[in-house]
């Protein structure tokens, strides 16, 4: 009866094994500490976030051109940014894992083995053609809106839309 | 300093910035890194409509939400105090492309002829901008996960799904800026 938020944690899903009821196939965005911490440790987050956007921003990253110059493989810039982001991404969990580095907290640092599923061909392809429509991912997006582009808002709305039509007929897909 | 950081940043600066957000964020506090999880967020927080998607403890991944926010902050800093004052350079062959479309004004990171309020009134914008975005949050959920989920953090951690999808966007990427974004833009 109750129409408020109440968490259903236990509903079996229909299609299995493509979200965070097996939290390997979405861990991005997928907090695994047990600590609970009170809400301004949340500004750390924040303050990382904000490095990252004026890197965004500097470095170009977030420019529809630049993104229209890797498609047409007119410029080595975006290929740079995102190879070497994953090289030193690489190192750094390979020497996570290799000196069992913990949190600052003490914690073990998890990771999640992500499974194969036909949505990360669909899916992908069909992100891939927005990526190059609208020269964003969706990080990007919101540092174009703080760099002034307030059209970008609708293309932001638009992706919460698309998100969500995703989480409705998420079931009726092929996954 | 400030002249140098306000030049525009070359990749193997701001490449290696980037990938070390990985670490950053698994060190402060068990974090993967990614970034599409926040818009399924604001679903389940303003409108989970009883869908199974959206039915879970959003509040503890409040913390990507202040990752967006700042990702937002961090583009006004940028544009308020570090900001570029020569426009940008692209290369001969798309600044040929683009003018052919009416596209020639490079003072900002998106091209102002196409991303405005007026233009969404039109063919172009709309799609450009409604469709475009819609295909964003549409095939980065499906995919499970957008460019810093799947191809920085993914491959990063050795996942051979995350080489799938990040392949995938790939070729989305070039079939329509090839194929079909040359005749949305002539619209």
């Amino acid at each position: 009866m109750s129409t408020t938020n109440t968490f259903v944690q236990n509903q079996e899903p229909k299609v299995h094994d493509t979200d965070f009821e097996v939290r390997s196939l979405d861990t991005m965005c997928v907090s695994d500490t047990e600590i609970k911490e009170p809400w301004y440790g949340n500004l750390k987050y924040l303050l990382i976030g904000v490095l990252f956007g004026i890197v965004f921003v500097k470095a170009e990253i977030i420019s529809w051109f630049r993104i229209q110059e890797m498609f047409r493989l007119q410029s080595f810039h975006m290929y740079g940014v995102i190879g070497s982001a994953i090289a030193v991404g690489m190192l750094s969990i390979f020497l996570i894992k290799k000196f069992n580095i913990k949190t600052i907290h003490g914690e073990k640092i998890e990771f999640h083995d992500k499974k194969f599923n036909k949505g990360q061909i669909y899916g992908g392809l069909l992100f891939g053609l927005g990526w190059a429509i609208t020269g964003a991912c969706p990080g990007p997006l919101f540092a174009q809106i703080g760099t002034g582009a307030t059209a970008v808002v609708v293309t932001l709305l638009s992706a919460i839309a698309g998100t969500w039509v995703y989480g409705k007929f998420r079931e009726k897909l092929p996954h | 300093m400030l002249e140098w950081l306000k030049q525009p940043w070359p990749w193997y600066v701001a490449g290696p910035l980037i990938g070390l957000t990985v670490p950053t964020l698994l060190i402060l506090g068990n974090k993967s890194f990614g970034i599409s999880s926040s818009l399924r967020h604001v679903c389940a927080a303003c409108m989970p409509a009883k869908i199974p998607f959206f039915q879970y403890d959003w509040k503890k991944e409040l913390w990507n939400m202040f990752f967006v926010l700042g990702i937002f902050l961090g583009g006004v800093i940028a544009a308020w105090l570090l900001s570029n004052p020569d426009p940008m350079v692209v290369h001969p062959n798309l600044q040929a492309e683009m003018a052919g479309y009416g596209i020639t004004d490079y003072s900002g990171l998106v091209p102002n002829e196409v991303f405005n309020w007026p233009a969404l009134l039109t063919p172009r914008g709309f799609i450009m901008m409604v469709a475009g975005g819609f295909l964003v949050g549409f095939g980065t959920r499906y995919a499970g996960g957008c460019t810093s989920g799947h191809a920085i953090m993914g491959i990063s951690n050795l996942q051979m799904p995350s080489v799938i999808a990040t392949c995938c966007f790939m070729v989305g990427g070039f079939i329509m800026a090839n194929l079909i974004l040359p005749f949305i833009l002539s619209l």
